[in-house]
């Protein structure tokens, strides 16, 4: 099984190891070559110096014979726009696409495309987290 | 019209002047902070602050209306392409006009649906094509909804169709000549028609023939 991710960063890098360690045969994309210290020294899957943007690199990662694409470059519409890129030229159905924003995560879901955004997340844990805190009744009262 | 223009640069701002002078109704998009004390100097309440790939923004600036025609200008291709995908799916905006910076990114304009585009370098790539004799594949049209281009080609004495009929002619698949111009006359032709040498001859055919196309017509 191999998978492509697309931005090496905190997420990407974090993504490929783990992908790595399930048995996937992972070749990681990122513009900045310094990203693979990012994947540890022992990192024994591919690396490709490159914008995901451009087609050749996604080629020389092997997109035409992936499984699966993760896209979490640091921005939103350039995840949004190599995710539709691995989805409908190259038909990866299991292309999946981190967008921060929210709403734009929303749309793009009703569109078809498998988006995951963090910030949803993030903000459904914190309140689930305030709401699970035991307030002390008098203090509520006093506020 | 109402017409909402995203990226206020030179290409955006000017769009915009224009377009008020005609008496349409503009609102423009920017993000950086100097530009857009500049646009709302000029444009006031038509200038909007923000990032034009955020719905809310899009929201404020109308497009919710919906505006006849949205444009994106930005100098950035991804932001171009997003915005005008979701003025059309979430917006039910008909018109889109987006600006390719990068032509390398075409394709992904293309396969977005965003059309049509306007790109400055393929612009004038066209133009030096149609100068330069080298060339010998000169675009003139592309018809992009329709996935055709118009190409000229002029046969000279050691173009493999000079002398050969129409009919002759192994023309790959998904192309056609449509016209012959000989002496200052153009006439269409039919399978009988024998090319000559100085012919200029236009042809139709589908993006990605070029190379077959050449090779039957000019060979080199």
């Amino acid at each position: 099984m191999k998978a492509i991710v697309v931005g090496c960063g905190r997420v990407g890098s974090a993504v490929a190891k783990k992908l790595t360690k399930a048995g996937w045969d992972v070749t990681a994309i990122d513009e900045n070559e310094e990203a693979l210290a990012r994947l540890g020294e022992n990192w024994s899957g591919g690396f490709v110096v490159g914008h995901g943007m451009d087609v050749d690199v996604l080629r020389e990662a092997g997109i035409e014979e992936a499984d699966a694409v993760v896209v979490a470059t640091n921005g939103d519409n350039t995840n949004i726009v190599v995710g539709q890129v691995a989805q409908k030229r190259f038909g990866i159905e299991c292309t999946v696409v981190r967008i921060l924003d929210p709403a734009r995560a929303e749309l793009y879901a009703t569109l078809g495309l498998r988006t995951v955004s963090p910030t949803s997340t993030a903000i459904e844990v914190l309140s689930e987290a305030v709401k699970s805190c035991v307030v002390k009744p008098a203090r509520v009262a006093a506020s | 019209m109402f017409i909402l223009i995203a990226g206020g640069g030179k290409v955006g701002s000017n769009l915009a002047r224009t377009l008020r002078r005609m008496n349409h109704e503009v609102t423009i998009i920017e993000q950086r902070g100097v530009r857009v004390t500049q646009l709302e100097e000029e444009f006031e309440h038509a200038a909007i602050v923000g990032d034009a790939t955020e719905i809310f923004v899009l929201e404020r600036a109308g497009v919710a209306r919906p505006p006849d025609l949205v444009v994106a200008v930005t100098g950035d291709d991804e932001d171009n392409m997003v915005i005008c995908q979701m003025a059309r799916e979430r917006f039910g905006v008909e018109k889109v006009i987006a600006r390719v910076n990068d032509p390398r990114n075409q394709p992904h304009f293309d396969l977005l649906g965003v059309s049509p585009t306007v790109s400055a370098t393929q612009t004038i790539m066209a133009l030096i094509e149609h100068e330069v004799p080298e060339h010998e594949l000169i675009h003139l049209l592309e018809l992009r909804k329709e996935n055709l281009e118009i190409v000229e080609v002029q046969i000279d004495k050691d173009s493999p169709s000079a002398g050969k009929r129409v009919s002759g002619l192994k023309l790959p698949v998904g192309s056609r000549l449509i016209s012959v111009m000989r002496g200052g006359h153009a006439e269409i032709p039919d399978a009988e028609t024998q090319l000559e040498v100085g012919d200029q001859v236009l042809a139709i055919l589908e993006p990605g023939k070029e190379d077959e196309l050449r090779r039957v017509l000019l060979k080199k």
